[in-house]
């Protein structure tokens, strides 16, 4: 295999090293890596080197859905994006809510060879929130998923909710929650408030999401489970996760690029692209959540990238489907929302969008320190760079990105997966050996 | 103005031009001969992704009255209700060379869509979308607010004045009425006061952010004595199990018009609806049928106020043409 000498980059954007890749692994870094044999160098001076990113909330749409993204297409997305994990969410066609239909979304992503792919498993059979799914054969199966998520839909009965949370704990699982309560969003098209009043359009309270995070968090604690809140997006929301940590509850939160950044001030102009669930939010929710993030509160970023047909965009907003892609923008959002209001660092970066989501997927070759000895899944970042984003230039299949037209700061230079480079120059290494 | 979307887009000036506009259009009307050949070769369309006969016939009158050709593309029995897109549909009609596009669709923000998205080149007139905005009934209730209640005590003609200091209270389901957003904004800019009356659960959140006072309470707005009183249709869907109101019979105890309170208003008070009424709900036969009501007026306005819109949309116009107010309205190419 290709040994591979990066030199100049700033490790976690703090000191310069050079570092060697060999064999799938970090082989040495400084002074020893700089001296030794290599066959290929990438030049990385003002690039700053991060762990690969770990994504725990990605819609690959295959099966059921390839015409809007494949497992090809979409991890093709992730590694320009930085990604080398991410993590499929279950509300595929069938659903992944058994082994086989897990093993084989599994068995895709490493055919096409672009990232892992950890299938996240449902929670209950058909995401219809009423008979727990196996989740222990899905654990056990040869895709080993430890995330289960009936995202899209809330598990919303509280005794199914308690029994998938228990049941997990026998092989480590978590359960990742959308939090929407049913009644209270029925037919809701975007945050409840001034913007919805004025826009004639069905609101979907904060109190929707709050109401199930609050009641999930003391389940969590009730049984002693792990809790994840998938894409948290209020500012109540922040204030119940943080209550519950120092309860010492086990819960883990996440927020995504696009409520770190935009607001339901964007729906005015009844755009689709800017229609997601949950809803964009009120600049106060975005403060908190950006807050949230830089406290700890939050511990990830997931994309909730979410790719749909261009005819489930180009109609009326009642119409339009909910989602947004985002695997591409995240880094860039990220780095525009925490790093250069000086809210973060890119050690927090890492921490966010790597170490953390990793550990909590329970992947043990995804998110390692940047150290001798590990895995060598390593995203290069040019943080001085600016790009505008165009939705057509994008890998993904969909064009629903709500950044089109926007410039960004930012750029994935390259991507290490396991040593190989599937990025390099911002461009896809095309390789031997994928299969569709 | 190149096309008419929201209450919310109109200035104080373009608002008062329409009105006076309407008031030309409407002294045509009391010819024997009633068709202007302004808009004679121009076509507009009316796209009804929902049905209100009411407002279709209102809008094609007006356009037939000044020599458009008009074109009725309504869901029902055509390709629209087979699932045909908005977007299909609009490019169909831009095919047919459609010069207006009057649309109204159940989906808040359609004729945005339309308008910015362009499948068609047509001027869009928002007929009504959603919960969200009428505006034509806004203005031809602004039209006939001023008909009654400017220069009331001289008897001035009320050309080229605006609502200044009037009191209007918009009393009913306010949440899913696009005709009270409409009015909250366009009266508002004409200067009057909108008080809105309804049961808190009737009321978005975020109302407050408007530009009307809001009161839970009907006989303390009445005592008020304000100018007029428009009330709001209630859909009887609305009650029922974990429903908006607990029953039809409280709601119109609290916030029906009926003898009573209507006896209780000031002599010039008008009442007004936008139509269809639930008589014995919103409104009893008594206030409805009083003289003060203006409904009936209401609807003739209509014609007069949309009239005036099309004319205004399809000429480019932004202020009254002076030989429209000579009542000469000569064909626009
Ligand atoms: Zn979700």
């Amino acid at each position: 295999m290709t040994t591979t000498l990066i030199t100049g980059a700033r490790l976690l954007g703090e000191d310069v090293a050079d570092v060697l890749v060999e064999d799938g692994r970090i082989a040495a870094i400084g002074a020893t890596a700089t001296a030794a044999r290599h066959d290929v160098v990438v030049p990385a001076d003002g690039l700053v080197m991060l762990p690969g990113l770990v994504d725990l909330h990605t819609h690959l749409r295959e099966p059921g859905r390839e015409d809007a993204e494949t497992i090809w297409s979409g991890t093709r997305a992730a590694a320009l994006g930085g990604f080398t994990c991410v993590h499929a969410m279950a509300n595929t066609n069938p659903v992944q809510d058994t082994a086989g239909v897990v093993e084989q979304v599994w068995r895709l992503g490493r055919d096409a060879g672009w990232v892992d792919v950890h299938p996240v498993g449902a929670v209950t059979v058909g995401l219809a929130g009423t008979q727990l799914a196996e989740l222990g054969a899905m654990a056990a199966s040869a895709a080993r998923v430890r995330i289960f998520s009936d995202d899209g839909k809330c598990v919303h009965d509280p005794v199914v909710m308690r029994r998938a949370l228990e049941y997990a704990k026998a092989f480590d699982g978590v359960i990742a929650q959308h939090s929407q309560e049913p009644g209270l969003t029925a037919s809701s098209q975007m945050h409840e408030g001034i913007v919805s009043a004025e826009l004639g359009l069905t609101g979907w309270p904060a109190v929707a999401e709050e109401a199930i995070i609050a009641r999930d968090v003391l389940l969590a604690g009730h049984v002693g489970s792990r809790l994840h809140v998938l894409h948290l997006s209020t500012a109540g929301s922040v204030d119940i996760v943080r209550w519950a940590k120092a309860r010492g509850i086990d819960v883990t939160a996440e927020a995504t690029p696009h409520h770190l950044f935009l607001t339901d001030e964007l729906v005015r102009g009844y755009d689709p692209v800017f229609k997601v669930n949950p809803p964009l939010r009120t600049a106060a929710d975005v403060e908190a959540v950006r807050a949230g993030l830089a406290d700890g509160t939050i511990d990830t970023v997931g994309t909730d990238h979410a790719p749909h047909p261009r005819e489930d965009k180009d109609c009326e907003w009642a119409a339009a489907a909910f989602g947004m892609t985002g695997l591409e923008t995240a880094l860039s959002v990220v780095q525009a929302a925490m790093v250069d209001t000086g809210r973060m660092t890119w050690a927090d970066v890492a921490r966010v969008m790597s170490f953390t989501p990793a550990a909590i997927g329970r992947v043990a070759d995804q998110g390692r320190p940047i150290e001798v000895g590990e895995p060598a899944n390593l995203t290069l970042v040019d943080p001085a760079a600016r790009r505008v984003v165009t939705a057509q230039d994008q890998a993904t299949a969909s064009l629903n990105t709500p950044f089109g037209g926007m410039e960004l700061p930012g750029r994935v230079v390259a991507t290490f997966l396991h040593g190989r480079a599937t990025v390099l120059e911002g461009r896809l290494v095309e390789h031997e050996g994928a299969r569709r | 103005m190149r096309h008419l979307l929201s209450t919310g887009d109109l200035s104080r000036e373009q608002a008062v031009t329409i009105l006076d506009t309407a008031a030309a259009m409407a002294a045509t009307q009391a010819r024997e001969i009633k068709k202007l050949p302004t808009l004679r070769g121009r076509t507009v369309v009316n796209l009804f992704f929902e049905d209100s006969t009411r407002t279709r016939i209102s809008f094609e009158t007006a356009a037939k009255r000044l020599s458009a050709d008009v074109i009725n593309f309504s869901a029902k029995g055509s390709s629209v209700s087979k699932g045909e897109s908005l977007k299909d549909t609009a490019q169909t009609l831009q095919a047919m060379g459609a010069d207006a596009v009057v649309i109204r669709h159940h989906a808040s923000g359609a004729p945005h869509r339309l308008a910015a998205s362009r499948w068609t080149d047509g001027a869009v007139v928002n007929a009504g979308d959603g919960t969200h905005q009428h505006p034509t009934q806004a203005l031809l209730d602004a039209y006939t607010l001023r008909r009654h209640l400017i220069g009331l005590h001289g008897g001035a003609d009320p050309t080229g004045r605006d609502l200044d200091g009037l009191r209007v209270a918009i009393v009913g389901d306010v949440l899913h009425s696009r005709v009270a957003r409409s009015n909250v904004q366009l009266l508002h800019t004409l200067g009057a006061q909108v008080t809105l009356v309804a049961p808190p659960t009737l009321l978005p959140v975020g109302v407050e952010s408007w530009t009307a006072d809001v009161s839970y309470h009907l006989d303390e707005v009445l005592a008020q004595g304000p100018d007029a009183v428009m009330m709001l249709r209630v859909q009887r869907e609305r009650m029922g199990g974990g429903g908006f109101f607990p029953s039809p019979w409280e709601y119109t105890r609290g916030y029906g018009l009926d003898a009573r309170r209507l006896a209780q208003l000031p002599e010039h008070t008008i009442v007004m609806h936008p139509g269809p009424m639930n008589r014995g709900l919103e409104i009893s036969a008594d206030a409805a049928d009083s003289p003060r009501s203006v409904v009936v007026e209401q609807v003739a306005n209509g014609v007069a106020v949309r009239m005036a819109v099309l004319y205004l949309v399809l000429s480019g116009q932004d202020q009254t043409a002076g030989d429209l107010v000579a009542g000469q309205i000569g064909a626009h190419a």
